[in-house]
Formats: C-alpha cells, sequence, structure tokens
C-alpha cells in the first residue's frame, strides 16, 4: 500500500520565496504572541497557595472547580486528598494582588475567597489546616534549569552535526529548530494555555523530534550529493525533500496518532504534553519540508562542502 | 541470509526472553497492606500473629493473610477501604510498642523475584503520597563554625600568651590586630598548630596594627557545606522511618535543598510535624548504685536520677543533672584510634562545655556517662471534638560509656563498630548542629488522581500503540508486522531496564516511553522506504533487503544520537519532572537503535534467508 506515488516531484525549492514569506509571518506573529501577550506559566513555575476544605458531604471535584471558575479563580488546581470529603486546592495568586504583603497575610486573605466561593453550593464547607504559601523561588530555580537544559540541547546537537555533516547543515539545522521551537512556543502564548513542566518537557521533546525530521532530510541531501556527478543544488534539494516526503508524512502520522489517543484519553494531566507535541509534530514536519531546505541553499551548501569529508575520513565514504 | 551472523540472533533472542522476564513483574498489581515493625524491645512473632488476628476478627474487618517478614510484619487487604479500617483498628490496639503503616505489599511470583526481578516503583504523581522541598540554611552553620574558630583563636593567644589589641568576625573569616608584626607571627605559627582549615592574609591596620585575616579555606567550605547536608538528610531520614511510611524517597537536590517524598501519606501536616521536629543533646553522669533492669522492672527511681532507655530498650539509670548541653558540642566525627586502629567518634566542646566537662572528668574517671537524644515534635490531637497542641518528646540513650581519663575540649568515644561510630557521629552532629530547613515547597497528591491517572496513561499508551501497530501492519504488510514485533519488545525491553535500574515511573517519564517509541517508529519507516525505494529500482528482493538497511543505517544512528544528546542533557542538567522524562528517553532511544537495527534485520533474515528457493517479491 502506497499513499504517495513514487516518482512524485514537487518543486518545493521553487516555493521557497512563498513558503520562507509565510514562516518569517508566523516567527513574527510568534515572537510578539510571547512578547506582548507573555507564557502563562503555571503553578509550577510562579508559586502560589495551598488550600484545603474539608465538606460536610461527599463534594464532586468538578462541582467545586466551577465553583472557583465562577468566583474568578482560572487554573486552580482541584485534587481529592483522601477520602470524598477533603480537597486540597492549589492557585495562582492573582495578578492584582500587592506582593509586597507578608506571604501568610497573602494567604489567608487568598483562602477566605476561595472558602466563601466554595460555601455558596456547600454552606458547610471550612478550612481543613491553615494555609500554605508554596514559595516562588523554586519556580525561578526550575524555569532556569529547564532554560539551561535547552541551550545546552541546541549546543550539543550543533556540535554533532557540524561533525557529522559540515557546518552549514548545522547552522540550517539550528536555524530551524529555533523557528519550529518559537511558533510552538508562541501558538501556546497565543491560545494563553497554561505553560506548566508537562509543556515544557514537551518542548524539549518538540526540539529532539524538530531535529530528527532535519536529520533525515539532511543526510539524503548529503547522501545525493555525493551521487550525483553534475546537478545544480535546488535540484538536489527537491529531490531530497520528495524522496524522503513519504516517510515525512508517515512518521508524522504516526506520532501524531499516538499524541491524539493520549490527548483524547491520557485524562488533564497530559493535556498539556500531548497538544504541545501535536503542534511541535506540524511545524516540525512543514519547516523540514519548506523551511530547512531553502535555508541550505541560501546559506550555499554545494557538492564540494561535503566531498572533502569523504577523503579525511576513509569510513565515512564506504557508508552511504 | 549469509550476512547476518549467526551470534546476533542468539543476542536478539536472549534480549527477547530477558526482557519479557524482567518487565513481567510490572502486571502484578501491589496489594494494599499494613506494615506493622516493632518500637523498642516489643517482638514480632507468632503470638502478635494471633493478636492481631484476633484483633481484626473482633473489628469485622477482613484480611486475606498475616506474615512475617524479618522483623516486620504485613497484614494483606482486598482494597484500600478495608485497609484503612485494618490500620486504624491496629493502631488502637498495638498502642505505641508498634509502629503501624500503611504499605503496598508486592504479589510478585518468588521466582521472579529470586532473578531480581522487580515492578517498577510508582512516582507520586500516579500513587499518590506528600512530596516536600526543604531548603538547608547552611549560613546557620558556617557562622556558627566562624564563631567557633573564633573562640579557638582567642583562648590560642591567651594560652600562649601572645598580646593582641582585637579578635573579631570579618567577612568568611576571623580578624585578629596585633601591636606588632612579631607577635602577628609567632600567632601564625601557634594557630597553625592546633589547625589546618584556615588561610591566613596579613595587612595593616588604618590604626598602625598588624592585623592578621584568618580566613576558612575553600575546599573546608565546600566540605562542611556537604557535610551540613548529608547530617540534614539522615536526621529526616530517622523522622521519617519513625513515621513508618513504606518506602521514602529523602534525598539531595541541587546545592541545598532535600527533596522528601512520602508515597501513601495524606496528612500533610502531620508528616510536617516530623520533618520539623528539633533535636537537642545532653550529657548525663551514670548512677553507678541504681540497678537499671531493677529501677525499670519496680519504678523505683532516686529523685536525683532519671531513667532513660536505649534505643535497644535497654534501662539506663542517669542523673538529672546536665553536664554539657547539644549546643555547647562543636563537632563530632566518626575516625579511627590513631593507637589501636579501632573506630571511634571524636567530639570537641566549646570553651565553657570543656571547663565543666574537665570538672566532671576529674571527679569521675571510671564511671560511666550517658548520652542523651532529645527530639521534641510538636502533635495535634483531639480531645473531646476540639484540637489540643501539644508537644511529644522522645528521649533515648544513644550511648553510655565508661570515662577512661580526664578530658575537656577534646575526647574519644571508642569501643564501637565502624557502623556504630557512623551513627553516633551522626546523631550527636544532628542534636547539635544541624542547619535549620524551611520546606520551601509541598504538594499533595491524592490517590484517586493517581488511579485515575495511571488508569488513562494506561489505557491511552495502550490505544495510541494498537492503532500506530494496527497502521504499520497495514501499510507496510510484513515488514510492518516485523516493526511491530520490534515494537512491542522495544517497549518490553525499555520496561524490564527501568524496573532493573529502579526508575521510578511518573507521567512525565510515560511520554518520554510515548516519544522513544515514536523514534523506534520512524527508524521502521526509514528502513521500509529504504526497502521499497531498492525494490523500485530493480534491485532483487534479498538485495534491496542489505541494501535497505545500509543505506539507512547512518540517518537512523544520527537521528538516534542527536536525540541521545537532548536525552543526556536533559538528564544532567535538568530537575524533576524535565529529569525523568530524560532518563526515560536515553534508556528509550538505546534500545530504539537495537531493536530497529538488529532485531527487525534478524527477523527478516530468519523470514527470508531461511528459504532455499529463490525470493521473487517482498511483502513490503
Amino acid at each position: 500500500m502506497e499513499i504517495f506515488r513514487h516518482d512524485l516531484n514537487i518543486n518545493f525549492l521553487g516555493m521557497r520565496k512563498v513558503s520562507i514569506v509565510i514562516s518569517a509571518i508566523c516567527l513574527i506573529v510568534s515572537v510578539w504572541a510571547i512578547a506582548i501577550r507573555g507564557l502563562n506559566y503555571g503553578l509550577d513555575f510562579t508559586g502560589g497557595v495551598l488550600v484545603q476544605v474539608s465538606y460536610e458531604r461527599p463534594v464532586d471535584i468538578g462541582e467545586a472547580r466551577s465553583a472557583l471558575m465562577k468566583a474568578g479563580f482560572e487554573h486552580a488546581m482541584v485534587q481529592s486528598v483522601g477520602g470524598t470529603r477533603e480537597i486540597s486546592i492549589r492557585l495562582q495568586l492573582p495578578k492584582n494582588r500587592d506582593k509586597k504583603e507578608s506571604p501568610d497575610k497573602l494567604a489567608g486573605a487568598i483562602s477566605k475567597e476561595v472558602l466563601s466561593a466554595l460555601q455558596v453550593g456547600h454552606p458547610g464547607a471550612k478550612l481543613a489546616q491553615a494555609p500554605d504559601f508554596v514559595g516562588p523561588e523554586v519556580g525561578a530555580q526550575l524555569k532556569q534549569s529547564g532554560i539551561y537544559a535547552v541551550i545546552v540541547v541546541i549546543i550539543g546537537i550543533m556540535i554533532y552535526l557540524g561533525m557529522r555533516f559540515e557546518k552549514r547543515f548545522a547552522v540550517a539545522a539550528l536555524a530551524s529548530e529555533i523557528h519550529d521551537t518559537v511558533i510552538t512556543l508562541g501558538v501556546i502564548a497565543l491560545v494563553q494555555r497554561e505553560f506548566d513542566m508537562t509543556v515544557l518537557a514537551s518542548i524539549l521533546a518538540v526540539v529532539g523530534y524538530s531535529i530528527n525530521d532535519k536529520v533525515v532530510v539532511f543526510d539524503r541531501v548529503r547522501e545525493l550529493f555525493r551521487l550525483t556527478r553534475k546537478a545544480r543544488t535546488p535540484d538536489i534539494l527537491n529531490r531530497a525533500i520528495n524522496n524522503t516526503l513519504s516517510r515525512t508524512i508517515i512518521t508524522s502520522s504516526f506520532t501524531a496518532i499516538a499524541m491524539a489517543s493520549l490527548y483524547l484519553f491520557g485524562g488533564p494531566a497530559v493535556h498539556g504534553f500531548a497538544i504541545t507535541m501535536l503542534i511541535g509534530i506540524l511545524v516540525g514536519t512543514l519547516s523540514s519540508i519548506f523551511f530547512a531546505s531553502p535555508l541550505l541553499m541560501w546559506l550555499g551548501v554545494s557538492k564540494k562542502d561535503l566531498m572533502p569529508v569523504t577523503r579525511e575520513n576513509p569510513e565515512l565514504a564506504r557508508r552511504p | 541470509m549469509s550476512d547476518f551472523p549467526r551470534w546476533r540472533y542468539w543476542v536478539v533472542a536472549l534480549a527477547m526472553v530477558l526482557g519479557l522476564l524482567y518487565a513481567a513483574p510490572n502486571i502484578y498489581r501491589p496489594q494494599p497492606a499494613v506494615q506493622i515493625s516493632p518500637n523498642r524491645d516489643a517482638k514480632v512473632d507468632a503470638t502478635l500473629q494471633k493478636q492481631v488476628a484476633t484483633d481484626l476478627d473482633k473489628a469485622k474487618v477482613p484480611f486475606q493473610s498475616i506474615t512475617i517478614d524479618k522483623d516486620r510484619m504485613l497484614v494483606r487487604f482486598a482494597n484500600t477501604q478495608v485497609q484503612l479500617q485494618g490500620s486504624d483498628t491496629l493502631r488502637l490496639a498495638l498502642g505505641d510498642d508498634y509502629t503501624v503503616a500503611l504499605n503496598l505489599a508486592t504479589t510478585v511470583p518468588h521466582w521472579l523475584l529470586a532473578i531480581g526481578a522487580h515492578a517498577m516503583p510508582l512516582g507520586l504523581d500516579l500513587q499518590g503520597g506528600v512530596h516536600f522541598l526543604l531548603a538547608v540554611d547552611e549560613n546557620a552553620v558556617l557562622k556558627k563554625q566562624q564563631q567557633r574558630y573564633l573562640d579557638d583563636i582567642r583562648s590560642t593567644l591567651r594560652q600562649k600568651q601572645i598580646p593582641f589589641d582585637s579578635v573579631s568576625l570579618s567577612g568568611d573569616g576571623v580578624q585578629a590586630v596585633f601591636k606588632t608584626s612579631d607577635d602577628r607571627d609567632k600567632a601564625v605559627s601557634a594557630i597553625d598548630q592546633g589547625t589546618t582549615d584556615l588561610a591566613f592574609t596579613n595587612s595593616r591596620t588604618p590604626g598602625g596594627g598588624y592585623a592578621l585575616l584568618a580566613n576558612i579555606k575553600p575546599a573546608v567550605l565546600q566540605k562542611l557545606a556537604q557535610g551540613t547536608i548529608t547530617q540534614n538528610v539522615t536526621t529526616l531520614r530517622n523522622r521519617v522511618n519513625a513515621l513508618g511510611v513504606a518506602e521514602p524517597l529523602i534525598q539531595q537536590q541541587g546545592e541545598s535543598r532535600i527533596v522528601v517524598e512520602l508515597p501513601g501519606v495524606q496528612d500533610t501536616a502531620a508528616a510536617k510535624r516530623a520533618l520539623g521536629a528539633v533535636a537537642t543533646l545532653e550529657y548525663h553522669a551514670d548512677d553507678p548504685n541504681v540497678n537499671p533492669q531493677e529501677a525499670a522492672q519496680t519504678g523505683n527511681v532516686p529523685p536525683d536520677d532519671r531513667l532513660y532507655y536505649m534505643k535497644d530498650g535497654t534501662p539506663v539509670v542517669l542523673k538529672k543533672r546536665v553536664i554539657v548541653s547539644g549546643d555547647e558540642l562543636e563537632d563530632a566525627s566518626a575516625g579511627y584510634d590513631q593507637q589501636t586502629g579501632m573506630p571511634d567518634v571524636n567530639v570537641t566542646l566549646n570553651s565553657a562545655g570543656a571547663a565543666r566537662m574537665l570538672d566532671f572528668t576529674t571527679q569521675n574517671v571510671g564511671k560511666r556517662m550517658g548520652v542523651v537524644y532529645i527530639e521534641t515534635m510538636p502533635e495535634v490531637k483531639v480531645v473531646d471534638g476540639k484540637e489540643v497542641h501539644t508537644t511529644k518528646t522522645t528521649e533515648t540513650v544513644i550511648n553510655n560509656a565508661v570515662i577512661q581519663g580526664v578530658f575537656g575540649k577534646k575526647f574519644q568515644t571508642t569501643g564501637l563498630t565502624q557502623q556504630e561510630a557512623q551513627n553516633l557521629s551522626l546523631m550527636l552532629r544532628s542534636g547539635s548542629l544541624a542547619a535549620p530547613m524551611d520546606i520551601v515547597e509541598q504538594n499533595v497528591i491524592g490517590p484517586s488522581l493517581g488511579q485515575d491517572n495511571i488508569r488513562k496513561g494506561d489505557r491511552a499508551i495502550v490505544l495510541g500503540l494498537a492503532l500506530v501497530l494496527l497502521a504499520a501492519a497495514i501499510y507496510y504488510r510484513l515488514f510492518g508486522i516485523v516493526a511491530d514485533i520490534a515494537l512491542v519488545f522495544n517497549l518490553l525491553l525499555l520496561v524490564a531496564v527501568m524496573s532493573l535500574v529502579g526508575v521510578t515511573l511518573t507521567m512525565p517519564g510515560i511520554a518520554g516511553i510515548i516519544l522513544a517509541l515514536g523514534m523506534a517508529i520512524d527508524a521502521n519507516v526509514l528502513i521500509c522506504e529504504r526497502i521499497r525505494e531498492e525494490l523500485r529500482n530493480g534491485s532483487t528482493p534479498l538485495a534491496s533487503i542489505r541494501t535497505g538497511y545500509e543505506k539507512s543505517f547512518s540517518v537512523i544512528v544520527d537521528a538516534h544520537v542527536t536525540h541521545l544528546i537532548a536525552a543526556v542533557a536533559l538528564m544532567t542538567v535538568g530537575a524533576g519532572a524535565i529529569k525523568g522524562f530524560g532518563v526515560t528517553l536515553a534508556i528509550g532511544i538505546i534500545i530504539s537503535l537495537f531493536t530497529s537495527l538488529t532485531m527487525t534485520h534478524a527477523i527478516t533474515a530468519l523470514i527470508h534467508g531461511g528459504r532455499r528457493k529463490k525470493l521473487k517479491t517482498l511483502w513490503v
């Protein structure tokens, strides 16, 4: 069974002006969204207040959640503690709060508001224990470790690709990687999806996934450059994209199937992860077709760049 | 197929068998149980077993079995509801002599456990429990040490009769000012004899004096910081053990933080109180005129004395008067006796404590001296429906040794095994030098959410995998089925390795597994596409398989290595969830390389290479 005809030859490089303009627009919108709207950082990053409430009668978590929503506490994390009559609520500090107030006072004031919101439906609700303040400093530490991780990932991959391919491939891969990551983040900022640890994890996964796609296309470019005697660079790039197109689409759809299943049935805890991966897969797939290769061309990759490596390293020459 | 060496078949077969064996324990769900462990001299034996059974029968709590495992007892229940009732009943019935804790008993068959196969421990997000992050205030310890050096230097200068203008704290060290540079040189050599922990710098004061700045060496500071954390971790472990939590996780995170995860514990307040307990130490004289055994039985203790117990339940009678208390203890470290080479604990007191110790030991050589470890824990009890705040104090004698000679500032405790010396020095330090800790983060995860997460996560993974397997089989036919087999074994091997290494399974970890499987699928897609391409180019089926594998080798390796770089970076740089994700991904990537390149090749070679007749078509 085949979905794509194997002799497919679409002139992707011919569309490079259009595709790069679209990419540029997406990038600008994303940067704007991240800069102006900002990422909606979750509790992991901002810190907040932990309130534990006990009821006289068993309570439905969804009910408590909607009561809090009505009172203006969005993104409150409601969980049941032990039985069915006690719940724990974690929420961020509202943005309009005076940050200079002492944490305990702040936690006390917020817990009162939470309680009165919950008492609308259940007059018997009361605090199970004193509210606790979860400090934001940990969030800052985690955030920093995440940023360091991304930097280390990018540098490590750059060095490896520079060694295995050529520096221009590494630059093109890095540019596409940043392109994919920024656009994925941009979408999250645009729809104001909560940015928590699972989303961060999936952003890191998207970085890996996107680089994987580029490696596959670039590997074919390298192979074709070495095999073909005389060929124009755009033709080589086009052939490389077309030859790997079937694989690109199939792998993306297989991964997307798994992610869609995770999104639909994995529960709220993995929603953020799955949706970010889906966005990342889409962006990554499109950019390896429409963005990475035109970039490679503009950077001036030619047959010459790839040949000397093979002479220096006879081991590489034996490989395809 | 001749180009596929035979030994590789064996490697593949072995990996498949081992993968199956070591992944197997994970299908056995642990059973709710209650663990009973003895305090002091209480014993876990057949009598207790009978008592527990009658207690549970009386309360009409159905249980499944009661087993004794070494010095603890496990009572298994059908579900968590009954388990909770059971633990409440037993806690009341057994009282203070035993610690009753909720536990999960393994249901993995013995033959699997015998070969070292275990189920993966589940993370808090999957199992429920509490998570604490504690920040250790190392500065407090540093300040204390600084003060100690200041006292030392001052007394050394007085002892050697070196005249000085002033001795004061300055930055990270101590500054002493002298009238002449001669005095200063004398001071340096005098101080240097006492300790090698200090680095000296000379300078002139504005007033014309000769200043000497003694800074604690960086290596010493580092050792001090690390020691502080280790010691706090040990203190926490002791306290958590007292709570009776089944599989607690207590480990250092970053430079000055400690993570405490208590699976199954729901009461944050109780856990917090236990972690926040305050410990002190007291040295008391032993009363040789009283027989402790007798005193323990009759309860007759002289008015000046008190009856204490050691950890193993041995009674000890000590004088009430305190010789030296914990805040007068400067350092305690385990080491070896210079002469005998036997393990010992070196204790250093400050000058006030040293004076009193000297006084006491001069008159009491040959008698015993006991160390009492006192832990104060805030407690909340409900009396008549009202919350009553009290404190619970536990006092244990951790050492009761004979005084061999007269000593003051420094002395050794000998006659211990190496382990005992380690423990004693840690207890001494945690009773005196422990750095204050603050809880900076706490999370409570309900078990209902945990079970829900597991169920949904399991279902999503199984469904996602089934859909992908189906799609691959439809699209690549026989080769798709081969890829499917490899994919399933990829998952099995990944689970097996994670179980063997003891990686805790969390939600981000599951995400990592999914991504690793995605990589494995991609590798198989690359191979299948290549084989199709070769067939289209007119190669024979066997040649197509060979070139297909050869040509996709470099891209698969490149893609996997880039992913591995990413995974290792996340593992080493990231914290918490990012780290868990990285670990799973890294293991998954390495396994994917093996299953995608070697395992599928072996299966394909087995299917197509065994036939004598020439292959006409490939079902790809």
